[in-house]
């Protein structure tokens, strides 16, 4: 035996962790085909242009809520306080004269920040049960105070007076739902870009780091407190843009925006399309909501049911959520092929 | 660039408007309604009066089909009511959006009513604002103000001096307490003290006996239905409060059919204020509770009348515009119309579009076997007061 | 001073009401790490059966109360046979999207098969009214309320302490690894425990009805509440959940009648407060 045989018979080295890492950061085709895909309700359905931008906003706010559980397993059940910190601010900033979209965005983006960063020095400290009932607790009361303030929010009602100016000064919020979808895809598509960078970067692989394993990571000198906090910040940044997005295509934002409900149904949508993946909240927005409105169409009563069952099914049958069960598929016909 | 735009809404509306060229012989009502969640009780109670006055009327209306298209809401969720009265009107071409139990969900609705220029029927929710935010809509249930500020002037009117609130702390709760106490105090009554409980509160204890503390002549207490009468009438016999000593006041939903099951003999006494009751002794009311019952095996209520006389009103105005279903025709139809409900005579308010109706007070008797609201004294033709009032 | 105790009263008698039905969800919680969001699904059945016994067959309504006991339990046994035991080492979201869908499956049956309204009901007149004592009122049925927690607590204490199915769950809860080394069934004990738990929930439901009502509605009603009394009290503290069943009841009832614009408010501030003071519960281990 030669060394060259020798040489030949030994496998090559695998790949790196840089190229490892450049790999999983590559665009794939099935990404592509995605948002291509987001552009055909303009075509195939516009019926449900409305639909679709609510789904779109939905979808944001949980890849919001993927960014701080799917990433870094923080488990929250009050995600939906930043998300009606965003909206309200949206509509307060409207009804006090200023209905420019952009800049209204910008504005709740910075509010539902402030009020991420400051509660993410409280759930920084906390995990498991006691950290779902902190968030929870905190989204409970900010709903109350919004109930009481009614001088301020509309209170039950809603808040009342919320106009939209057009948006680029040249698309009008019509009735038909077509600068509504626009605008919210264009948001999604440009802060999941944002996302994306963030979590193929070095800070997300902490994150990461921070999920698996949050005792061993002070150990290799990454600063959990810090990097929970930054996280649960931009989280809150991004749910309030989602939230306001809602109230500027609807005009009108109420208490639910802040409710449990809200939280609870997002943290559902994102186990549906599976978490950690980015495009899980998207999955699950989708899937969720048109299935509910189809539910909902067919059988007005008792679509809960029905409901129910889809979500018993994809847990039994796809444990990781839709994308996990996707992977699975095509994990299994690589192997085929 | 604007052109454009208008260029392709024109053409998307010209495709709409194909589609809907092949159905011009039917008017289709939108109801956006709640079919699930804690409010589907209500909504199946207005669901039930449309289709039994659709049933005995038949669905031809001047030469059209009346159909509707029902899409549950959910519960208070005012940009799903707006995306759904949009889909009513855009996808399923509807004429005329109707139902609304909630104030959140009719407000948001109101918007589309008036971007899309459609008749919009509002056949529960009672703030005053609501008919305000559209000029096509109009109301065929009552309104909070309506009710409360005729019961406040009674009671002040009637010997009650002193009078302790406590209300739900949401819109309608806070509205009830603001023109109750209007009524009260523009009639020489003194509110000596008043709360406001949580809107999930499941125990009445404490606030009853702070309520007591202050030995008023009544108690006002205004809830939403559902648990919380009984509860509240568990909190009243557990603190011994003597109804015919200290009167106890309140809205319908305080004295409904389930809440006086519940509560029994303790409710006797009980006086409340309200636009429609089963057992309201007229002829034209018992041959419709008599359908009711055959038609859904339960007695009607103040919501059901609300869908009765909704349909009533969109069939009427229908009927006078010879089968136009643009807003502007039927809205401009249904001003000033005025007819015989099994409730009492009933207007639609040609200024205001609001409902202009009789309101009864009555009190928690035995009847036979039975607990029944008793009509003993009603006010004809009340008008919503904050219409127009100055805050 | 007497008003004072008619609160701490009330408020107590609530407090077991919470306790009795958070109890079950407590100790499967503790011992299996299992997110069962469907626990108030078992409530609301205990509280459907009893209604449908007192009302359509003229049960007698503390007769009814064994059978809600026995509803939750063997619907509990069902659920976890069929459903739960695959999930036992699935992940926390899992589980909850599971009981979720479970509990949005159970409100719809209960809408279809009972309406959405409320089930009206009628106590027996023995457990009307109050008794007034020194100047305070006590309500007939809040005595009962706390007279049949206590029992069920000091029963459910005795069984702990003194049985060897007591001991078995003890060590299961305090090491699950080890009690299955040592040769405790552990999946046995679970299912058995789980069935404690659903029943007392039942139990719990049927309780309630006079105080909290009942509709369809009523699996996530009270699902946040339950929630919040199982992490103050402590994952698979009997004690535990009593202690901060009773501290949540009596701080709402002393908040709504002292201060009354904080409303329900005091509670979450409570659970906070308490939460953050001990992450893992008044008497929890972790």
């Amino acid at each position: 035996m030669t060394s060259e045989t020798l040489a030949a018979a030994v496998p090559a080295a695998p790949a790196g962790p840089h190229e490892f890492l450049y790999a999983q950061a590559r665009w794939r085709w099935s990404e592509i085909a995605f948002w291509f895909a987001t552009l055909l309700p303009f075509v195939l359905a516009p019926d449900y242009l409305v639909l679709a931008s609510q789904v779109a906003i939905t979808g944001l706010f949980a890849l919001s809520l993927d960014l701080i559980l799917g990433f870094s397993g923080i488990v929250s059940l009050g995600h939906a306080a930043y998300f009606g910190v965003g909206a309200y601010t949206a509509g307060l900033i409207s009804v006090w004269g200023w209905g420019e979209p952009l800049t209204g965005l910008a504005a709740a983006g910075v509010a539902a920040g402030i009020v991420g960063y400051v509660t993410s020095f409280v759930i920084a400290r906390f995990r498991h049960l006691a950290l779902i009932m902190i968030t929870l607790g905190f989204c409970l009361l900010l709903q109350e105070a919004a109930n009481d303030a009614n001088w301020l929010t509309g209170g039950f009602n809603g808040l009342q007076g919320v106009h939209t100016w057009r948006l680029l000064g040249i698309f009008d919020f019509d009735l038909y739902g077509y600068t509504a979808y626009a605008y919210a895809l264009a948001g999604l598509f440009v802060i999941f870009l944002v996302a994306r960078r963030i979590i193929h970067s070095p800070f997300g692989l902490a994150l990461r780091g921070i999920r698996e394993n949050s005792a061993r990571m002070p150990a290799i000198g990454a600063p959990i407190l810090s990097h929970i906090r930054t996280i649960y910040t931009i989280a809150a940044i991004i749910a309030g843009i989602a939230g306001a997005m809602l109230t500027q295509t609807t005009e009108t934002v109420s208490l639910e925006a802040l409710g449990f409900q809200r939280s609870a149904d997002v943290l559902v949508m994102l186990i549906v399309g599976g978490t950690g993946r980015l495009y899980g909240g998207l999955i699950g927005a989708a899937v969720y909501m048109v299935a509910r409105d189809q539910f909902s169409g067919l059988n007005p009563q008792y679509w809960y049911f029905w409901i129910g069952l889809l979500l018993i099914a994809i847990v039994m049958f796809l444990p990781n959520g839709i994308l996990g069960g996707l992977e699975l598929l095509a994990r299994r016909l690589k192997v085929i092929s | 660039m604007q052109k454009l735009l208008c260029g392709l809404a024109g053409v998307a509306l010209a495709f709409l408007g194909a589609g809907s060229a092949s159905a011009q012989n039917s008017v289709k009502i939108g109801m956006i309604n709640e079919y699930s969640g804690q409010f589907a009780d209500t909504g199946a109670q207005i669901d039930h009066g449309v289709t039994l006055w659709m049933k005995q009327h038949g669905d031809t209306v001047a030469g059209k089909k009346i159909e509707l298209i029902r899409k549950d809401t959910g519960g208070i969720a005012p940009d799903t009511a707006k995306r759904l009265a949009q889909e009513a009107i855009v996808r399923d071409h509807a004429d005329i959006l109707g139902a609304f139990s909630l104030t959140p969900n009719a407000l948001a609705a109101a918007d589309v009513s008036a971007q899309a220029k459609k008749f919009m029927v509002v056949m529960n929710a009672a703030t005053s604002i609501i008919t305000e935010k559209s000029p096509y809509i109009a109301r065929t249930s009552s309104t909070t103000p309506q009710l409360n500020y005729t019961l406040g002037q009674w009671a002040a009117k009637n010997g009650i001096k002193t009078v302790y609130t406590m209300v739900s702390d949401y819109g309608p709760g806070i509205d009830a307490e603001t023109w109750f106490q209007k009524g009260f105090k523009d009639n020489g009554g003194q509110v000596v003290g008043s709360v406001r409980f949580p809107v999930a509160n499941p125990d009445f204890s404490s606030f009853v006996q702070a309520a007591k503390d202050k030995n008023p002549d009544a108690i006002y207490i205004w809830i939403p239905g559902g648990a919380q009468p009984a509860a509240v009438g568990k909190a009243l016999a557990e603190r011994g409060i003597d109804t015919k000593k200290t009167k106890i006041l309140g809205q319908d939903a305080l004295a409904s059919e389930t809440a006086l099951k519940s509560m029994g003999d303790g409710a006797l006494g009980i006086i409340t204020v309200s636009d429609y009751d089963y057992n309201h002794q007229s002829p034209m009311n018992k041959e419709f509770v008599k359908a009711y019952n055959n038609e859904f095996h339960r007695n009607p209520d103040f919501f059901s009348i609300g869908g009765y006389d909704g349909a009533h009103l969109i069939y009427a105005a229908l009927a006078k515009t010879g089968g136009k279903a643009d807003g502007d025709s039927l809205i401009a139809a249904a001003k000033g119309m005025s007819w015989e409900s099994p409730r009492g005579p009933i207007m639609i308010d040609p200024q205001t579009r609001d409902i202009v109706q009789t309101v009864y007070i009555r009190r928690v008797e035995k009847v036979g076997n039975e607990l029944l609201n008793v009509e003993f004294a009603s006010v004809p033709n009340v008008k919503d007061p904050a219409h127009g009032a100055k805050k | 001073m007497l008003p004072a105790l008619g609160v701490l009263f009330d408020g107590a008698a609530y407090g077991m009401l919470l306790f009795l039905m958070s109890v079950g969800l407590s100790v499967t919680l503790g011992m299996m790490n299992f997110v069962n969001l469907a626990h108030c699904s078992f409530a609301m059945l205990g509280g459907y059966v009893t209604v449908t016994l007192m009302n359509a067959a003229g049960w007698p309504f503390l007769v009814t109360l064994p059978a809600a006991f026995v509803a939750g339990a063997v619907a509990s046994i069902v659920l976890e046979r069929i459903f739960f035991r695959r999930f036992y080492n699935s992940s926390e979201l899992n589980q909850c999207l599971l009981t979720i869908g479970i509990v949005f499956v159970s409100i719809a049956t209960a809408a279809y098969i009972y309406g959405t309204d409320q089930q009206p009901m009628q106590l027996p007149s023995y457990l009307q009214g109050s008794y007034h004592v020194a100047g305070v009122d006590l309500a007939v049925y809040r005595l009962f309320l706390i007279v049949v927690a206590a029992l069920i607590t000091a029963l459910l204490m005795v069984t702990l302490e003194s049985t060897r199915f007591g001991a078995q769950v003890r060590a299961s809860v305090n090491n699950q690894r080890m009690a299955r080394g040592l040769g405790i069934d552990v999946d046995r004990l679970f299912a058995f425990t789980f069935a404690l738990g659903g029943g007392l929930a039942g139990l719990g439901g049927g309780l309630a009805l006079p105080m909290l009502g009942l509709d369809p509605s009523f699996a996530l009603t009270y699902l946040i509440y339950v929630l919040i009394v199982v992490a103050v009290g402590g994952l698979g503290s009997i004690a535990g959940s009593l202690a901060a069943a009773v501290l949540l009841g009596v701080a709402d009832m002393a908040g709504k009648y002292y201060v009354p614009a904080l409303g329900s408010v005091l509670i979450y501030l409570v659970m906070l407060a308490m939460i953050m003071w001990r992450p893992s519960g008044l008497f929890g281990r972790r």
